[in-house]
C-alpha cells in the first residue's frame, strides 16, 4: 500500500464527517442490513454453520502454515497450463510488471472486474498516468470510479451512496438525464461497458481463489463482468495476493459454502467461474495471453508472527463489516485505508507494518466482538485490535497522558487498600460537582462522556463498606443449602481436580 | 466449599446494590458467598488499551484474592471473560500462569454460576413488568453467555419479555472507546436507546453494568423514564417483594 492513501486526518476526524452526513448513514445502515440477516438466514439454512466455519479455518489454517509448498505447486502447474507467473514484492514492483505488458501489448486500454489487490496497488492511477484507459466493469467499482473514489466496503464498493446521489454520477456521464431508477441506471451501464469490453486490449481481474493442485483462479461474481472480462479481451492481467491459494477443489467445496453465504447471504454467486490457463486451441474463447502477478506488499510480513499470521487466512468476505456497529455509525472511507472495517483497522497497520502511522485506527473499535463471530474462517480480529495497541505502546507511541493515567490506574488498583481509601476520598470530591444524582461536567476525558450521557456519581457506602454490616446480617438466619445441589458443586470441584491432573473424565 | 464473590470494580464504587442482591439472593439458596477484600479490578481498561504490564500488576490482585475458592461469582461477563486473557498475560511467569489457569476454570459469571453451577432456573420470583434483555457483548460472544438468562427471564413470573431489535449490536460503551471516541460511541449508544424505546419496556435488564451504565447515562441524558436493573437485582427485587 502506497504511502500517499493516508490522508492528513485521523480516523476521528474521517469518522466525524461521516456522522455528519445522514445519506452516508443511512445508505450504509440499509445495506449492511440486508447483507446480515441474509447471511444469518443462508448460515442457519446451511445447519451446522460453526462445523462449517471450523473446516474453512482449518483449510486455511493448513494453507498459510504451507504456503511455500503450496505456491510452489500452484505455480508450477499455472505455468504448466501456459500462464505466465510473476512475482511482485511491493505496489511498484507490481505496477511496473503490469506497465510493461501494457507497453509491449501497445496496449490503449484495461477492462477491469473488482479486485481490492488493484485498488491496494492504486492500479488505475498509474495506467491513467500512463495514459491508458482503465474502466472498471463492476458496477460498485464503476460508480466510484466516476465519483473518483476508493471502494468503502470490501464487496459492495459504492455501499455509501444512494441511487439518487448514483443518477447524479450516471447522469454526469450519459450528458443526458437519467432517473433514480436502478434498472434504467443499470441498463445504461451495461450499454456503456459492452462497448468497453469490445474495445479493451487487457483484461484485469482479481482472484478469489488460486487453486494449487491444478495451477487455476476461481472467480465469484454477479454481474457476469468477470466472465466478459476473462473472455473477451486478448491479453488477462490477474492479481492475486500471495494467500489467496487452497490446496485443492474439495476445499473450493468448503470455500464455496462459506464465502457466498457469508458475503451476500447468497447460496452460491450468480456466477462462479475456475480458469486454467489461457485459450486452448479446441477452446472457442478465452485470452491468448495470460499473466498471473502474485502479490506480497506486506502479506509475508505476517508469516511466523503468531498474532497475526491468521490474517491472512481472510477469504475477503466482508461480514465482518457487515456486523460492525462501527462501522455501521461511519461506513468504510473513515478507516483511510483500501479496506475497511474490522479487518481493514488490522489489515492496514498490519500489511505498512507501521503501527506509529496507523495508530489510531485500531482504537476505532468498541472490541465487542462481533467480527469474530461473523468471520467465516473464525480469525480473532478483536484480539488483534488490542494486540496492535499493545504494539503501539510498547514501541512507545502511546498517548502520553494516557500512558501517566495507566500508571496511576495501576498504582491505584494494584492494592486493596489505595482503592478502599480513593474511593473514600472521591466521594468527598464529587460532591461540589454532583447535581441531582448525576456528574454532568463537562470538562477533560469526561466531555466525551457527558455530551451523550449522564455519569452516576460514586455510591456514599461501596461495596467494600457494606460487606462487613451485610455479612453480619446474614450470619443471623442462614439457610441450609439443597442436598441435590451441594453434591453437584463437590462433583464439579472433584472433576476440576481430575482434569488438572490429567485424568480422563469418567463421567 | 468456599463461594467468593468477585465484585468488579464498577460495582463496588457504584452499583454496590447489585453485589448486594446477588449475596442476598444466593444467600436464599444456602449458597453463602465470601468477599475476599484485598480483590480490586480485574485489569480490562488497560489491557484493552494496550498497557499489559499494568494489567499485570492489577490482575495479581485478583490471583491472590481468590486463590483458597472453590467458585468464584462475578455480576459480569466481560470483567468474568478478562480472566481468561490471564494465562496469555502470564505465560512467562510459571508461578502465576498456574493460578491464571486455576482461577479460569472456576470463575463463573452470575447466570453461569446459576444455571451451570447450582442448576437452578426458577427462583421463585414475581416481577409484574415489560422488559426488555440487552445482551452484552463480551458476555454473550466471549464467554458464550447465551441460554442462560433466558433461561432464568422465562421463569420468573408475571415479567413479559419482549425481544429487543438489533439487541447483539454493541452499545457503544468499549472501555476508554467511549471517550477516545466519543462521537462514534455516542452515535452507537443513542441507536440502542432509540431499539430499547421502540420496545415500550418499562425495564431494560442485562449482565453487565459498564454496559448498563453507558445506556442507562443517555436514557437518563434524554429524560427517558425506563429503568435499568442488572438480572441480579431484578431476581432478587422479585423474590424479595413476593
Amino acid at each position: 500500500m502506497s504511502r500517499s492513501e493516508k490522508t492528513s486526518a485521523t480516523v476521528k476526524e474521517r469518522a466525524d464527517i461521516a456522522l455528519n452526513n445522514d445519506f452516508l448513514r443511512k445508505a450504509v445502515r440499509f445495506t449492511t442490513e440486508r447483507l446480515r440477516n441474509g447471511k444469518q438466514l443462508a448460515s442457519t439454512e446451511h445447519g451446522n454453520w460453526d462445523e462449517w466455519r471450523e473446516r474453512g479455518r482449518q483449510i486455511r489454517l493448513h494453507t498459510i502454515a504451507h504456503l511455500d509448498y503450496y505456491l510452489n505447486l500452484f505455480v508450477e502447474n499455472a505455468r504448466a497450463n501456459g500462464v505466465h507467473v510473476h512475482f511482485a514484492e511491493d505496489t511498484a514492483a507490481a505496477t511496473e510488471i503490469v506497465m510493461t505488458i501494457a507497453r509491449h501489448k501497445q496496449a490503449e486500454s484495461v477492462v477491469k472486474s473488482k479486485s481490492m489487490v488493484s485498488e491496494e496497488l492504486h492500479i488505475n492511477h498509474a495506467l491513467e498516468e500512463a495514459g491508458i484507459e482503465a474502466v472498471e466493469s463492476d458496477l460498485g467499482e464503476y460508480i466510484i470510479q466516476l465519483a473518483g473514489e476508493g471502494p468503502s466496503h470490501i464487496v459492495i464498493p459504492a455501499i455509501h451512496k444512494n441511487r439518487y446521489q448514483i443518477a447524479e454520477l450516471l447522469s454526469k456521464d450519459a450528458g443526458e438525464e437519467l432517473p433514480p431508477d436502478t434498472t434504467v441506471l443499470a441498463g445504461y451501464v451495461r450499454r456503456k461497458l459492452r462497448e468497453k469490453f469490445l474495445d479493451a486490449d487487457i483484461g484485469m481481474t482479481g482472484c478469489n481463489f488460486a487453486i494449487a493442485e491444478t495451477g487455476s483462479m476461481v472467480l465469484f461474481e454477479n454481474e457476469g463482468n468477470a466472465r466478459m472480462v476473462t473472455t473477451v479481451p486478448k491479453t488477462q492481467i490477474t492479481l492475486m495476493g500471495m494467500e489467496r491459494i487452497i490446496p485443492s477443489w474439495e476445499d473450493l467445496e468448503v470455500m464455496a459454502t462459506l464465502l457466498p453465504r457469508s458475503a451476500t447471504g447468497q447460496r452460491l454467486t450468480m456466477y462462479m467461474s475456475g480458469i486454467t490457463g489461457p485459450k486452448r486451441d479446441e477452446d472457442s474463447d478465452g485470452p491468448e495471453e495470460m499473466h498471473m502477478i502474485i502479490v506480497d506488499n506486506g502479506r509475508s510480513g505476517q508469516l511466523g508472527d503468531p498474532e497475526f499470521q491468521e490474517l491472512l487466512n481472510c477469504i475477503r468476505c466482508g461480514a465482518c463489516l457487515n456486523v460492525c456497529p462501527v462501522y455501521r455509525q461511519i461506513g468504510g472511507h473513515s478507516y483511510g485505508g483500501t479496506y475497511s472495517g474490522p479487518i481493514g483497522a488490522v489489515l492496514t497497520p498490519a500489511l505498512n507494518r507501521n503501527v506509529a502511522e496507523w495508530d489510531d485506527i485500531a482504537n476505532a473499535s468498541s472490541l465487542c466482538g462481533a467480527c469474530y463471530e461473523a468471520c467465516p474462517v473464525k480469525i480473532p480480529l478483536h484480539d488483534m485490535l488490542v494486540y496492535l495497541r499493545r504494539r503501539k505502546v510498547e514501541r512507545g507511541h502511546g498517548n502520553r497522558w494516557e500512558s501517566i493515567g495507566m500508571k496511576g490506574f495501576a498504582i491505584l488498583m494494584g492494592n486493596s487498600k489505595r482503592l478502599g481509601t480513593a474511593l473514600k476520598m472521591g466521594r468527598i470530591l464529587q460532591k461540589p460537582v454532583v447535581h441531582n444524582g448525576t456528574i454532568s461536567l463537562k470538562i477533560g476525558p469526561l466531555k466525551g462522556w457527558t455530551t451523550y450521557r449522564d455519569m452516576p456519581p460514586m455510591a456514599d457506602d461501596p461495596f467494600r463498606e457494606r460487606w462487613s454490616k451485610l455479612e453480619q446480617e446474614l450470619q443471623q438466619d442462614q439457610v441450609t443449602m439443597d442436598a441435590t445441589v451441594k453434591d453437584r458443586m463437590e462433583q464439579l470441584v472433584q472433576a476440576r481436580q481430575r482434569s488438572k491432573r490429567g485424568d480422563f473424565d469418567e463421567s | 466449599m468456599k463461594v467468593s464473590l468477585f465484585i468488579t470494580c464498577l460495582s463496588d464504587a457504584i452499583y454496590p446494590q447489585v453485589g448486594e442482591a446477588m449475596v442476598r439472593l444466593l444467600a436464599a439458596h444456602g449458597v453463602k458467598l465470601d468477599f475476599p477484600s484485598v480483590q480490586t479490578c480485574c485489569g480490562q481498561p488497560s489491557y484493552n488499551s494496550g498497557y499489559w504490564e499494568e494489567t499485570r500488576t492489577t490482575a495479581k490482585t485478583i490471583l491472590k484474592a481468590f486463590q483458597d475458592s472453590d467458585f468464584v461469582v462475578s455480576p459480569s461477563g466481560s470483567c468474568t471473560y478478562m480472566i481468561h486473557h490471564y494465562a496469555e498475560l502470564f505465560k512467562d511467569e510459571p508461578e502465576w500462569l498456574a493460578q491464571a489457569q486455576a482461577l479460569e476454570a472456576k470463575t463463573y459469571e452470575f447466570t453461569q454460576f446459576l444455571v451451570q453451577v447450582l442448576g437452578m432456573t426458577d427462583v421463585g420470583a414475581y416481577f409484574p413488568h415489560r422488559v426488555t434483555y440487552h445482551p452484552s457483548c463480551h458476555g454473550s460472544r466471549l464467554l458464550g453467555v447465551k441460554e442462560e438468562p433466558m433461561a432464568l427471564l422465562s421463569q420468573v413470573k408475571g415479567l413479559e419479555l419482549v425481544p429487543l431489535p438489533f439487541a447483539d449490536d454493541c452499545c457503544g460503551f468499549g472501555g476508554t472507546f467511549a471517550v477516545k471516541m466519543a462521537d462514534i460511541s455516542g452515535a452507537m449508544v443513542t441507536e440502542k436507546v432509540d431499539h430499547i424505546k421502540e420496545t415500550e419496556a418499562e425495564v431494560l435488564v442485562g449482565l453487565d453494568m459498564a454496559c448498563l451504565m453507558n445506556i442507562a447515562g443517555n436514557l437518563r441524558h434524554r429524560g427517558e423514564q425506563v429503568r435499568v436493573m442488572h438480572l441480579a437485582e431484578l431476581l432478587y427485587e422479585g423474590v424479595a417483594v413476593r
